[in-house]
This record gives C-alpha cells, sequence and structure tokens, in this order.
C-alpha cells in the first residue's frame, strides 16, 4: 500500500487555489451521467449531498436514524469557528491556521489545515444565507464567542444549538434536492458492506432496518461521512446509534485507517452518576468563556462549595496556564482534570469531579445574561443532576467526544480505496492530535460544501469507468456476506445481551486505553479485547427476527466492529511510542506532566492497513512535515 | 446535595404498547421494572427492563431514540397521555425518574396520529415531517451564491425570534398531543423562522402555500386551537407562530401574485 497525500506544490497559501484551477472538470451537461452514494446526513454528508445535487450529480444519501436531520452534529452545542476578523482583534486565515495546527500538537497536514482555514470564511457566509439564526448585536452584525486555544473572539454561535442549527442548514439545502428529485433519501438504512468492482469503490450493500430487506446501491464513487468511532468506549457524549461499521466495513476492504489512537477527552462534561448510565453529556467549551473552574486546595475537603473560602480553592486552569486560563485546549484541561482527582482533590460522588463556577460571572453580569448566554445548558444540567447551577457550582469531568483519528484520506478526501472519499469526523485529516473547540463544525461543512464538490469533479473527469450494475458477482457476494453474518448473530443464542458486551467493551478501554496509557496497560488490553471478541461470537444473546425492526440485531453487528475497532485502536497506542495531544502515554511526559512528544521519531500518520482476518495489520507511515509552522513545544502558559 | 445517586430505588408497573410490525394490531403488556434510581432517565430504566427481557429470553421493547440530550428528536413516547411525560419543556430522553414515585403505574404509548403510522412497539413512521420540509423549508441558495456574512443586518430581536422557532426538534410530539393530529406547530415553527429573516423574504409566500398544501395531504389535522401543543412542545415553541403562519398563509393567498 502507498500512502501519496497528493499535496499540491507551492506556497501554502496557494496551493487550493492552484490545485482548483488544475483539477480536471465535468462539464455541466455531463455531471448527470455520474451518481454517488453518501452514507451519512450530518453536517458532512448533509453540504456534500445538497452541493452534489446542486451542480447535477444524481446523490443517494444513507442514515440509520428515521430522519437524516437526526446525525448527531445536532448536538454541538457552542459553535463554529471562521477567520473573518469581525471583531478587529487580530485574526486572520494564517492565525486560524496557526492555532490549528499548534493546538494538534503538530500531527496534522500543514495543507489540509490551510485549505480549511482558508474555507471557514466562505461557510459562515453561506450558512447565513441559509438563514441559520446566528447570535446578533444590536446593530443586526454577527456576534462572537471565544473557545479553547485561541486568543482571538472567532467563534459564531447560536445560543447552545449552533450544530443544530447549521445541520437544519444543510438538512434544508438538502431536503430541497429531495424535492427537486436530486436526491433520493433512504432514512432507517445502515450500510452494512463496501462493493469494490475492478478495485474502486462503486455502491454498498444496505439493510433496510424497516423490513430487514437487504439491498445493494450501485454509483460511480462512494463517500463515507459518518462520524467518529468514539462510541468504542461505551459511555461517550455520542448519540447512542452512532457507531464505527461503515468505516471499519471500508477498512476490511482496503482503506488505510489513520491514527486510531487520537481520541478526544472533552474536560466539561456531567460526571457518571451510577452503572444505570448510558451516555455523558457534555456542557459546552462555551461555559468556560465566564465559568471559573476550581477544586479545594486540601484533599479529602468535603463540605459543600459555599463554604469553601476564597483562599482555600486552587483555580489551577488559571494557576498553570496563566495565558489561557479556563480557555486552555481540551487535552491539556481535561489531564488537568484528572491529576486534581487523582490527588484526592477531586469533588462530588465518588471524587471524580471538578467544579465549573460561575457566581463570579453572574456577580459580574447579573444572572439574566448568563441565562441569555447559556440558559439551555444550564436547563439540561438541572435536569440530569437535579442541581441548580445559578446557585451551586456545576460538577463536571472529562468524557470521550470525539475521534481525530479516521480513514486515511489525501489532500483530495479520497482514501486508499479509489473512488471512496471520506469526509468529516470520519477522515483523519484535519486536527492531528487534538482538535481545538468549534472546529468539528467547520471541518464537516468545509468538506462538504467547499472541498468534494472540486475533488469529486476532478476523480470523475480523470477516471474511465465501466458500467456495473447490482447483479454483478461482487454485490451478489457482499450481499451473501451481509446476510450470513446477520444470520449467524441471530443464530449464536448465547446468554449475554448484546449491550453487557457492549459496557464491558467500554469499560476496558476507559480503564486500559483512556486519558492516561501505558505499555503494560495497552499490552493488557490487547489480551482482553480478542478474548471478549471469541465470547461474543459464541455467547451474545440477540433475539427476534431479521423481517422486522430489530434494534437488538442492529447493536450486535456495530458491537462486532467495535470489538475489531478497539483493537486496532490498542494497538495503535502500543505502537505510538510519544504523548501528543488526546494520546497520552504516560511513560513520555515531561517533568510538569504535560505531553512529550517525540518528533524524531514520530512526526507522522500512522496509517493501518487490513492483512487479512486473523493476521497482524500492517503499520504504514506518511512522513509530516512542518514547512510553515515550526515544531515547538505547545505552550499555553 | 441531589444528584448523588442518595435516593432510594423504586418499584414500577409499566403497561408498554407492543406491536410487531405496521400491519399487526397491538396491544398494551404489563412489566414490573424492579429497582430503579430516581437518577435514571426514562430511557434507562426501558434499558434496565429491556435487559431483563432480553435474560427471560423475551424480545425487548422497541423504541426510538438517539442522543440522549433532546436536541435529535428521535426520541419521543407517550406516558400517562402525556407526549414526552409529565415534566415540561423536556424531552423522554431528558426525563428523569426522580419525576415518579415508588409503586407508580406508568402507561406506555406510541405517538399516536394519522400522520405517524407505528412501526413496532413504540417506534413510528414520521417520515411526513421530512416531505414537508421538501415542499418548501428550505431557502433557496445553491452552495457559493451567498454575499458576505454581514452584508444584510438583521435586528437582533427578529433574529432571536427566528432562533425561537428554529429551535423546533421535529420530535412530533405537537401532533401527538393535538386532537386533531394536526402539525401546525411543527410547519409554522420552520415558516416563522425563515420568514423572520430577510434571506428568507423571497420565497415567504411560496414557502407557506406550498408546505401547508403538503401537511394536509400528508394526513395532519388542522388547527382548532386547543394548544396542547405548545403545552407538549419540549422546546416551548409557541403557538403565536401558528397565527404567525396563518397571517402570512392568508396574505400569500391574496398577494402571492406578481
Amino acid at each position: 500500500m502507498e500512502l501519496k497525500a497528493n499535496i499540491p506544490s507551492g506556497p501554502i497559501d496557494q496551493k487550493w487555489t492552484r490545485h482548483k484551477f488544475e483539477m480536471k472538470l465535468v462539464n455541466p451537461a455531463n455531471k448527470r451521467k455520474f451518481s454517488v452514494i453518501i452514507v451519512g446526513s450530518g453536517l458532512a454528508g448533509g453540504s456534500a449531498a445538497a452541493s452534489l445535487a446542486e451542480l447535477g450529480y444524481n446523490v443517494k444519501v444513507f442514515c440509520f436514524q428515521d430522519s437524516p436531520r437526526r446525525a448527531h452534529s445536532i448536538a454541538a452545542q457552542g459553535g463554529i469557528n471562521a477567520a473573518k476578523n469581525y471583531q478587529n482583534d487580530g485574526d486572520s486565515v494564517y492565525r486560524l491556521f496557526y492555532d490549528t495546527v499548534k493546538g494538534g500538537d503538530f500531527r496534522s497536514r500543514e495543507a489540509n489545515v490551510h485549505r480549511l482555514a482558508e474555507v471557514s470564511l466562505n461557510i459562515i457566509d453561506q450558512c447565513v444565507a441559509q438563514g441559520v439564526p446566528f447570535a446578533r448585536e444590536y446593530g443586526g452584525t454577527l456576534s462572537n464567542r471565544s473557545f479553547g486555544g485561541a486568543q482571538v473572539s472567532r467563534t459564531f454561535y447560536a445560543r447552545g444549538q449552533t450544530g443544530q442549527q447549521l445541520l437544519l442548514g444543510a438538512y434544508q439545502a438538502m431536503m430541497r434536492q429531495v424535492g427537486l428529485g436530486a436526491v433520493k433519501l433512504y432514512a432507517r438504512h445502515e450500510m452494512l458492506e463496501l462493493v469494490l468492482v475492478d478495485g474502486r469503490a462503486r455502491g454498498i450493500v444496505a439493510r433496510d432496518l424497516e423490513t430487514g430487506k437487504i439491498e445493494s446501491h450501485v454509483a460511480d464513487a462512494v463517500i463515507l461521512a459518518t462520524g467518529g468511532y468514539g462510541r468504542v468506549f461505551f459511555l461517550a457524549t455520542y448519540a447512542q446509534g452512532a457507531n464505527g461499521t461503515a468505516i471499519w466495513r471500508a477498512y476490511k476492504k482496503g482503506a488505510a485507517f489513520a491514527n486510531p489512537c487520537y481520541t478526544q477527552i472533552h474536560p466539561t462534561c456531567i460526571p457518571v452518576s451510577g452503572d444505570h448510565q448510558s451516555k455523558l453529556t457534555l456542557m459546552s467549551e462555551s461555559l468556560r468563556n465566564d465559568g471559573r473552574i476550581w477544586v479545594p486546595k486540601k484533599a479529602g475537603d468535603n463540605r459543600q462549595p459555599s463554604q469553601i473560602a476564597e483562599g482555600e480553592r486552587d483555580y489551577y486552569l488559571e494557576r498553570l496556564y496563566p495565558s489561557f486560563g479556563n480557555l486552555s485546549p481540551r487535552d491539556i484541561s481535561s489531564r488537568a482534570a484528572k491529576r486534581m482527582c487523582d490527588e484526592g482533590r477531586g469533588v462530588g460522588p465518588g471524587g471524580r469531579g471538578v467544579y465549573l463556577d460561575f457566581s463570579d460571572a453572574i456577580r459580574r453580569l447579573g444572572e439574566d445574561k448568563i441565562r441569555e448566554r447559556y440558559g439551555n445548558l444550564f436547563e439540561m444540567y438541572e435536569r440530569i443532576t437535579d442541581e441548580n447551577p445559578y446557585k451551586v457550582p456545576m460538577r463536571i469531568y472529562p468524557a470521550i467526544h470525539y475521534t481525530m483519528g479516521g480513514l486515511w484520506v489525501d489532500y483530495n478526501l479520497m482514501s486508499t480505496v479509489p473512488g471512496l472519499f471520506v469526509l468529516g469526523e470520519a477522515n483523519f485529516s484535519d486536527h492531528g492530535a487534538n482538535r481545538l473547540g468549534a472546529s468539528a463544525l467547520m471541518q464537516g461543512l468545509a468538506d462538504g460544501y467547499f472541498v468534494i464538490p472540486y475533488t469529486i469533479g476532478h476523480y470523475f473527469a480523470s477516471t474511465k469507468q465501466a458500467k456495473v450494475e447490482t447483479s454483478h458477482a461482487a454485490f451478489k457476494d457482499a450481499e451473501s456476506m451481509v446476510d450470513t453474518r446477520l444470520k449467524k448473530l441471530l443464530a449464536i443464542a448465547g446468554e449475554r445481551s448484546p449491550d453487557s458486551f457492549h459496557r464491558e467493551l467500554g469499560k476496558l478501554m476507559w480503564d486500559d486505553c483512556g486519558m492516561g496509557r501505558t505499555e503494560g496497560s495497552l499490552e493488557r488490553a490487547l489480551q482482553k479485547v480478542p478474548a471478549l471478541r471469541e465470547e461474543f461470537w459464541q455467547n451474545v444473546r440477540v433475539l427476534g427476527e431479521g423481517e422486522n425492526v430489530n434494534q437488538s440485531l442492529e447493536k450486535a453487528g456495530r458491537i462486532a466492529d467495535f470489538i475489531e475497532l478497539g483493537e486496532l485502536l490498542c494497538l495503535d497506542a502500543l505502537e505510538r511510542r510519544e504523548s501528543c495531544g488526546g494520546h497520552f502515554r504516560e511513560e513520555f511526559q515531561t517533568p510538569e506532566g504535560e505531553a512529550q512528544r517525540d518528533d524524531e521519531n514520530f512526526c507522522h500518520v500512522a496509517a493501518w492497513e487490513h492483512a487479512g482476518e486473523g493476521k497482524k495489520p500492517i503499520r504504514h507511515v506518511e512522513p509530516l512535515e512542518f514547512e510553515n509552522v515550526h515544531l515547538q513545544t505547545r505552550s499555553y502558559k | 446535595m441531589g444528584g448523588g445517586g442518595t435516593s432510594k430505588p423504586m418499584n414500577l408497573t409499566l403497561h408498554v404498547w407492543r406491536q410487531k410490525n405496521r400491519n399487526t394490531p397491538g396491544k398494551l403488556v404489563t412489566y414490573a421494572a424492579k429497582n430503579i434510581s430516581p437518577d435514571m432517565s426514562f430511557l434507562e430504566m426501558l434499558d434496565v427492563v429491556n435487559e431483563e427481557l432480553i435474560a427471560k429470553g423475551e424480545e425487548p421493547i422497541a423504541f426510538d431514540h438517539d442522543c440522549r440530550e433532546g436536541i435529535c428528536g428521535q426520541c419521543g413516547v407517550v406516558v400517562n397521555g402525556n407526549p414526552h411525560g409529565p415534566r415540561k419543556a423536556t424531552t423522554t430522553c431528558q426525563l428523569h425518574m426522580r419525576s415518579f414515585s415508588d409503586g407508580d403505574s406508568i402507561t406506555i404509548e406510541p405517538w399516536r396520529a394519522a400522520g405517524f403510522p407505528v412501526l413496532k412497539d413504540l417506534v413510528v413512521d414520521r417520515s411526513a415531517f421530512d416531505r414537508i420540509i421538501a415542499f418548501g423549508g428550505f431557502i433557496s441558495v445553491a452552495t457559493g451564491n451567498a454575499p458576505d456574512g454581514n452584508a444584510i443586518p438583521v435586528p437582533k430581536k427578529n433574529s432571536d425570534l427566528a432562533m425561537d422557532a428554529a429551535q423546533c426538534i421535529g420530535c412530533g410530539a405537537c401532533v401527538a398531543a393535538c386532537p386533531n393530529g394536526s402539525a401546525m406547530l411543527f410547519v409554522s415553527a420552520k415558516v416563522s423562522h425563515l420568514g423572520l429573516l430577510p434571506q428568507g423574504q423571497p420565497e415567504r409566500g411560496d414557502r407557506v402555500l406550498n408546505m401547508v398544501a403538503k401537511m394536509d395531504e400528508e394526513g395532519f389535522g388542522t388547527c382548532t386551537n386547543h394548544a396542547e401543543c405548545e403545552a407538549a412542545c419540549p422546546k416551548e415553541i409557541r403557538i403565536e407562530f401558528i397565527a404567525r403562519m396563518n397571517r402570512d398563509y392568508l396574505k400569500a393567498l391574496f398577494c402571492n401574485r406578481p
């Protein structure tokens, strides 16, 4: 396998412009001769579907939810970055590029990140034109707030529901194309196999989740925009249905999987309350604009927060990272919270929590102003915890939130399988080892609105493909594989529910491959995960039939893939003998406990190739070069 | 401090709608839910019941859900006659068991409306909502056609009111609550969101006419001002948007020709 990144030559700020000119075009009348399958209907998939259909391509969109508007992009709260510099505070495309490369701990591709910063400007314009009700100033102009890892105010937002409003914008643009007949929508459909003909992606096999019917769909290219794989940890801020099945099926068909060990742990989530817990809920990073994070100075201090005097509190982020304070990046803030709790200074039941306190901001601005900024988040917190955050500080703790790793793609967002493109969180390209807040929405929409419409045309214009029907042997083989696997799951009739395996996998991954990883813990995990896989295939109990809605069957298939993906994640974490961004190997840290990179040996992307069942995957390397933002130790002090 | 898992577990009796598929009639079946922590969400309580059903070899209860943080709009069941249950402005996934008491009987049904056929147990087909959006719930602006984001100032109060309407999560509780099975709250929220913004003006008349026509065609009833929808809406969308839509509709009927 060869990893050809296809990064255009020339100065960083001219690469994309030059590439856009050099790419081949499909003339308007010929576009209707090409068809595209898009799996996933979030920001990346929805925006790609709308844009490609507007250009004239025939598009089919698949999502497992009952409507494309449910995709989990909808849950993003805080905002979307763009280098508009509307605040006149020193922002620029180059600064957004610089912040993102540094925030990613020098493990992303410079050229991709610069393109992202460039098109960020167009995204805001496009969304405003679609009617996204961004927050505004009294004069009618757009309002901004600040996010972690930046010293400028460049985040655009719609109350605490930015992801919802951006997704609805993309969804509505896509539904317009559905109404016009240019997009065909398949909701409640799950992709279970990628189909290759002559080494190129030519379609998928999907299951209709209402009737259980196995269907083949053919196209000239396939786009996966299926999100991240963080539910491998079971407890996460992801949706319950979020899964890694589509990218895992593609991996097994030859798409390299890049940096699976780069998982993001978000510092501000509501702590776990009991064994029944099915998910963790995020409290937006935007809260750190006005909330102050602290723990008691004394270990084991069980007093109510109101009884702990100012002098007895440790505002540890302000103390440790004075320049960025409460807005330090996610990986750094999460690890600091863990350290405080490990020292016995955590708060709340079990001592796994820190305070996020708004009392200063309420005194300074009044409760009404805080309600206007964060009202819906405060209500959500109260519904879950039964505590009033206007009176008592919130308790928060880090939780799995995002995966920077994903399928490897070149500059054109094409995977190592020709004709298979990967967008949004499902790919690996832009965030390196740590994503900055408000950059996921930016990337999803950049890929869908402004990158894929250009690069897919170039692929079509430069590739000759024969016409293929679903009667082709490759489709029949894939259908029969899917059918066999589903029947097998239904026939095992073991003792344990699918969820019990998922919980066990999640606990194991969190304990041995979570916020801190060591050689020993990873080797332990690499023993336990395969054993769990073995047990799963002998002892899972899936009731019901394949011909109706069967949520247990859906879950079981996803969990089977998660178990395998978890193993690759641990293997990648073991092989990356350095700490960077969200990947923290306890053996590699500075005396102050910060991540210690090893640029000499690990300044590269690790991309894994599937070598066949039961064989160790092959690790390939794409070297990273930093010509503009020079390698340095990240400091937020 | 609450939320610490200190309150006592509860035992409950559930009456749950079970239905095999679209074409088979369903019925209420009684189950015991034991040892339920008040800190569980309503859906986590159903998870616990399902785990017990699986252990006994009975097929688990199918219900729709995804984000479990009150924003995706995929969850929603009728709890003791109330869509999304007893708590105001709360989706089923955000409803917690502390809203119930030990010994309670709880009847759990799917949305009941002509526009939302039952697919299985508590799962319904809400694709009619997507089809209504496809008939005009958008601003026609192809990618790349946008002027600068600050080129057209929008008064803050219009933008805020548009956002109030845009918060709709499309869950369908308004339809389930309405004695007429009307989708007026859902449709009016989108009509108002886009109609309040300058970008939405060129298509304002066509949008309301087309969306209302599609809503009628999909088998939803009409509004007779019961306001049950507003009471059930987890995002507190107000019926003033229905009045706004009616104004737009009448205006469009008479003035929509150039």
